[in-house]
């Protein structure tokens, strides 16, 4: 019963904006037509009631009547006096309304008043029984009736006429008068079955739109339906919130809207989704996931250029002593001369050198400016900070990632059915777009039958293995050769250090060296790699760790190089102090005694006079500098010559080639993703390293990944062609990450040395004159924190409390790690049940084989072979079973095989109809204890025939 | 008027449906008249349909417009046209799309999604790039995936198994 409410109000919600003009003058006219239409409603229920009437439910309803009333009563309040009442309440009126609606119909069919008046004063009197809300007299009713009618009367003008043919084509109505009397006596069973049935109407006309019938049998059934209920819901009690539905019903709609536009905002402001979408439909996504990789890098680092920039070059620049002042910010004499050449400057000499950009360049002032900005402390803190966060970012990501399930590959059961049958995008309305659409609908094709080939793969398995384990074999010989050939090299340039008499080739030798491995060793790792004949991802994934193993040694030589300079430098570092010491006296000394006046202070020496410590600080930064600058011109001009510059001349020269060059030798160049993805980590690994040195390589780095996103893009769709197989990246790429991370821990280890364990320079940076650079940290806490936090943080340094800390961390570690593997196994085991399920499931509906012996026979053994029962899938009921209840017995399997379109079709639209099928929802429970849904007659469970069977109600 | 009930059968507002009317009649102005009272019969051809730019870089394009027209061959009335819309539209539920896009994919109108079906679905998502075996061997894997019952074939009631738990299917 309350469903009739409901769904009437839902289409008047949609309809209301249209209707509401005619409302006013509609009101007179619809009285009437509403008293009609009760009285015809009435006789017609009759004919019909007598079918399922009973006497339990005239019972029922006779019983119920009071409390009706009062609901009847309470219903038509909020109806008015809210304007439409509010969400919330009519929700949890529904059950009452639901009665209300029983009642006012009830009325509707006893009434059947001739005059308006009449049935007025009835439901007044009603609500002046129920008594509940007793400010109800009989204007307001009068006035929720117009509101009824108004919401309810769309096209009253149309269906009056037809109202009215229909009246006279039913023979139980003469005329009004007659039909009168008739109603008078009719029984509440069949006052029952009307609302029924209009309720089945108005269901139908909510749900019309979804039925899948052609247009004009969807108009003829919904112009009857319309006719119908327009012409019988005057007996059944309406009009409570039917503002305050349309207007919800259009909010959210709205929302809806809302949301989707966020959304796609939210994706436009996903920096490249475009170029990169672009890259994967053309190359797979194997190619994308390096430029997801790289815009994440790209992401990373710009919060990282933001930490150092906004907290320690910005403050430096604006509030700093400025350049020239000291001699740590002035360019040596000795040097000036060349200062500004470009040879210098590229090397990040001269002006470069004595620039904020690097580490020298700050003062070892504790606070700058008016701000009394503790710089050094800032400087520290950043460069921990740019530690702290990467690590947090890394893992987060690779949680994050893992979360996401680091599904490899497939991980559903349609896999290609869903890729045939929905990946098409039905908004795509431009052809370049389509065009990329069709590229990427092939390639991902192509993914998956890769996929799928390699699991089909099965040959000789130990064959295979035994391949494998060769392939390991070569490979890890010549990892070990290639490290003791860099060890050699690194040993032999130590001991050409300390001699004079080289050859350009000794001088070179481990440069040389370390480029032939780089160039020598990935190709052959590749040709290895194919004895072992893995799917290409996992092949990238061993190609990708071989070569990060073969990097390391790279890095092992730039280190090592790097540790011996600094050392020599501290060496210098502890001479030259004392000289510039001593050149210093000598300068105050010569002063006095060329003036010949102790008395006045000399003028001081000029800053770029002074003698100064070689500070290994700004060296490494410059190193690193150098390092990451002629990395990034490398790499491009690999791109432009190897990838570019082939391109061109197979395309061009292939006019005139004796042979083809396209197909033959030369070629076009496939993107190597191991390669660009280990340029991009062991780059990024440098800068870690170096931006503690160099606080402008951050922004440096910054720079690279933007240019280089658009110039790689550019290159890969301009230049190269698509993997011969092309393969799916695994949706995590936790494995770049992974090595990230690794890269992110090595660099972290030199870093952390230095700051805790070398003296930084005496006379460059900000932490000079100090033994250790973190002594800053014990100087804040000293001179700006209180006294009691200095103790607090002393007695927190103590080792008594650190191990027991370190204690708990590690179990702490062991015990999240053991649970998440207790996870994971009955995530698998949950997957293996799906899994069998389904298979189960499969066989069921075969309803010839069972895959389990076991069961099988149990089922031989079972006298009706039933176990496989034929439900269908879905057990929603549709409405068009709704609008022919006859059609239905409670018994029977319900709706069979050849029910299930409409069964499906009718399930509830989330969008449009969810408001409506909340209401109801109460129902159960409230309105209608007994008779409704309840003892079920089965999968019928429709209200028609749900409530002529069942039990009587309380 | 008839808008009324047009509101009940689709999923717009009385706006929307002005608007789609219109942009019917800009197909072809000359053969749509404005007033539509008494329910002219008038048919756009699939030529004129199927240039419409939400359709024309559509592979489905012409099953679209054949399963949504009357006739069976593209040709539509306006109901027709508003039928098609409203199901394409974002409010349709997905029971309905997936009843409409299993019509459009049952290209031999047998209610059954069969292998040809599945090949001519294929090759024109990934216009032909795809060599023999491949396709094949994609159709017999679909088949597998989504046949419940094993008949070599996919029923409605398999396809909508099947696509109601796509992700990409309905957003």
């Amino acid at each position: 019963m309350p469903r009739k409410r409901d769904v009437s109000s839902d289409d008047v919600g949609i309809e209301i904006d249209g209707d509401l003009s005619d409302s006013d003058d509609g009101a007179t006219q619809r009285r009437t037509n509403r008293r009609q239409a009760a009285g015809r409603g009435g006789a017609r229920a009759r004919g019909r009631g007598k079918k399922p009437a009973s006497e339990d439910e005239d019972e029922d309803d006779e019983e119920d009547e009071a409390p009706r009333g009062r609901r009847g009563a309470n219903k038509k309040k909020p109806a008015k006096k809210r304007g439409g009442g509010d969400d919330d309440d009519s929700e949890d009126e529904a059950p009452k309304r639901k009665r209300g609606g029983a009642a006012n119909k009830k009325k509707g069919g006893k009434a059947q008043d001739s005059d308006d008046e009449d049935s007025d004063a009835g439901k007044g009197k009603k609500g002046k029984k129920g008594g509940k809300k007793g400010g109800k007299d009989e204007e307001e009713d009068s006035k929720g009736k117009k509101g009824d009618s108004k919401g309810k009367d769309k096209g009253k003008d149309k269906d009056n006429d037809k109202k009215k043919k229909k009246k006279k084509d039913d023979s139980s109505s003469d005329s009004n008068s007659n039909s009168d009397e008739e109603e008078e006596s009719m029984s509440e069973g069949e006052m029952a079955r009307l609302m029924e049935e209009v309720e089945e109407k108005k269901k139908l006309i909510a749900t019309i739109r979804n039925k899948p019938w052609r247009m004009k049998r969807r108009l003829t059934h919904l112009k009857e339906a319309q006719q119908f209920v327009d012409k019988f819901e005057g007996a059944l009690g309406k009009g409570k919130g039917r503002k305050w539905y349309a207007y919800k019903v259009m909010m959210t709609k709205k929302w809806i809207k809302f949301q989707r536009d966020f959304e796609n905002f939210r994706t436009a402001c996903i920096p490249w989704e475009r170029k990169i979408k672009e890259v994967e439909s053309h190359f797979g996504s194997s190619v994308a996931s390096y430029f997801i990789f790289l815009r994440w890098m790209y992401g990373m680092n710009l919060v990282l250029f933001g930490f150092t920039f906004g907290l320690v070059v910005i403050p430096e620049v604006l509030m700093g002593l400025p350049y020239g002042s000291i001699p740590r910010k002035t360019v040596p004499r000795a040097e000036q001369a060349t200062a500004q050449d470009y040879s210098v400057l590229m090397d990040f000499n001269g002006y470069c050198k004595y620039s904020v950009l690097f580490y020298g360049f700050y003062n070892n002032q504790r606070t700058i400016g008016l701000l009394k900005f503790r710089l050094p402390l800032s400087y520290l803190m950043v460069g921990i900070g740019t530690f702290g966060y990467s690590l947090m970012v890394v893992i987060r990501t690779m949680a994050k990632n893992a979360d996401v399930g680091g599904g490899d590959g497939d991980e559903g059961e349609f896999t290609f059915a869903w890729k045939m049958f929905t990946s098409w995008d039905y908004l795509i309305g431009n052809s370049e777009t389509a065009d990329n659409k069709y590229a990427s609908i092939t390639t991902s094709f192509k993914e998956s039958i890769v996929d799928e080939q390699e699991n089909q793969k099965d040959e000789n398995i130990h064959l295979r293995r035994f391949l494998r384990l060769l392939a390991n074999v070569l490979i890890t010989c010549s990892l070990g050769g290639s490290g003791y050939l860099i060890y050699f090299v690194v040993k032999r340039s130590q001991e050409f250090a300390s001699r004079d008499d080289l050859s350009w080739y000794e001088k070179n030798e481990l440069e040389i060296i370390m480029s032939l491995l780089g160039l020598v060793c990935p190709p052959l790792f590749e040709t290895i790699a194919e004895l072992e004949d893995y799917h290409p991802r996992i092949a990238l994934k061993w190609q990708l760790g071989r070569i990060f193993a073969l990097f390391l040694g790279n890095l092992y030589t730039f280190l090592f190089a790097l540790f011996d300079e600094v050392n020599t430098k501290l060496e210098e570092e502890e001479s030259i102090k004392n000289a510039s010491i001593w050149a210093m006296k000598e300068y105050y000394a010569n002063y006095t005694r060329l003036l010949n006046d102790t008395e006045s202070t000399p003028p001081p020496m000029d800053p770029s006079d002074v003698i100064r410590g070689p500070c290994w600080e700004t060296a490494v930064g410059v190193e690193f500098v150098k390092l990451t600058v002629s990395d990034i011109q490398v790499s491009y001009l690999t791109i432009l010559i190897g990838d570019f510059a082939r391109a061109v001349i197979v395309r061009f020269l292939n006019y005139c080639w004796c042979w083809d060059l396209e197909a033959g030798f030369p070629s076009y160049g496939e993107f190597d993703i191991s390669g660009n993805v280990l340029g991009l980590v062991f780059n990024q690994g440098m800068i870690w390293m170096g931006a503690f040195y160099a606080p402008g390589l951050v922004g440096i780095n910054v720079l690279r990944l933007l240019s280089s996103m658009y110039y790689q893009c550019w290159a890969v769709m301009a230049t190269n062609v698509p993997h011969e197989r092309v393969f799916k990246a695994s949706k995590s790429n936790n494995f770049y990450m992974g090595l990230l991370l690794l890269i992110l821990f090595l660099s972290l280890l030199p870093v952390v040395y230095t700051i805790m364990t070398l003296p930084p320079s005496f006379d460059c940076g900000p932490f000079s004159g100090k033994p250790k650079m973190f002594d800053v940290i014990m100087e804040t806490i000293e001179l700006d924190l209180p006294a009691f936090l200095g103790t607090l943080f002393s007695y927190a340094a103590n080792p008594g409390l650190i191990i027991p800390a370190v204690l708990l961390m590690v179990l702490a570690i062991y015990y999240l790690n053991s649970v998440s593997e207790a996870y994971q196994n009955s995530n698998m085991e949950l997957k293996k049940k799906m899994q069998m399920a389904r298979d189960e499931e499969k066989n069921r509906r075969n309803n010839t084989d069972s895959t389990n012996q076991v069961m099988k026979d149990l089922e031989d053994l079972l006298p009706n072979r039933s176990l496989a029962p034929p439900a269908p899938p879905e057990p929603e009921k549709g409405p068009e079973q709704e609008a022919k209840p006859t059609k239905m017995k409670p018994g029977s399997a319900g709706k069979g095989v050849n029910l299930q379109k409409d069964v499906a079709l009718a399930s509830p639209n989330p969008n449009v109809r969810g408001p409506v099928n909340r209401a109801p929802g109460p129902r159960g429970p409230g309105g209608m204890p007994g008779p409704g849904p309840g003892p079920g007659p089965g999968p019928g469970r429709g209200r028609g025939r749900g409530r002529g069977r069942g039990p009587p109600p309380r | 008027m008839i808008s009324l009930y047009l509101q009940d059968c689709t999923y717009f507002t009385r706006k929307e449906i002005l608007r789609l009317f219109y942009r019917y009649r800009d197909l072809a102005p000359q053969l749509v008249p404005l007033d539509y009272t008494n329910h002219p019969d008038v048919k756009l051809p699939y030529e004129l349909i199927g240039s419409m730019p939400e359709l024309k870089d559509n592979p489905f394009r012409q099953r679209i417009a054949e399963v949504f027209s009357e006739d069976g061959e593209g040709n539509m009335t306006l109901d027709d046209f508003l039928d098609m819309f409203s199901v394409l539209s974002e409010m349709a539920p997905r029971d309905l799309k997936a009843y409409y896009a299993f019509k459009i994919y049952d290209f031999n109108n047998d209610d059954f999604i069969c292998k040809s079906d599945l090949e001519k679905t294929l090759n024109k998502l990934t216009r032909n790039e795809l060599t023999e075996d491949e396709v094949r061997m994609v159709c017999e894997k679909v088949i597998d995936e989504a046949d419940l019952d094993n008949d070599g074939r996919l029923s409605l009631e398999d396809f909508q198994h099947m696509i109601v738990r796509a992700p990409e299917f309905l957003r």
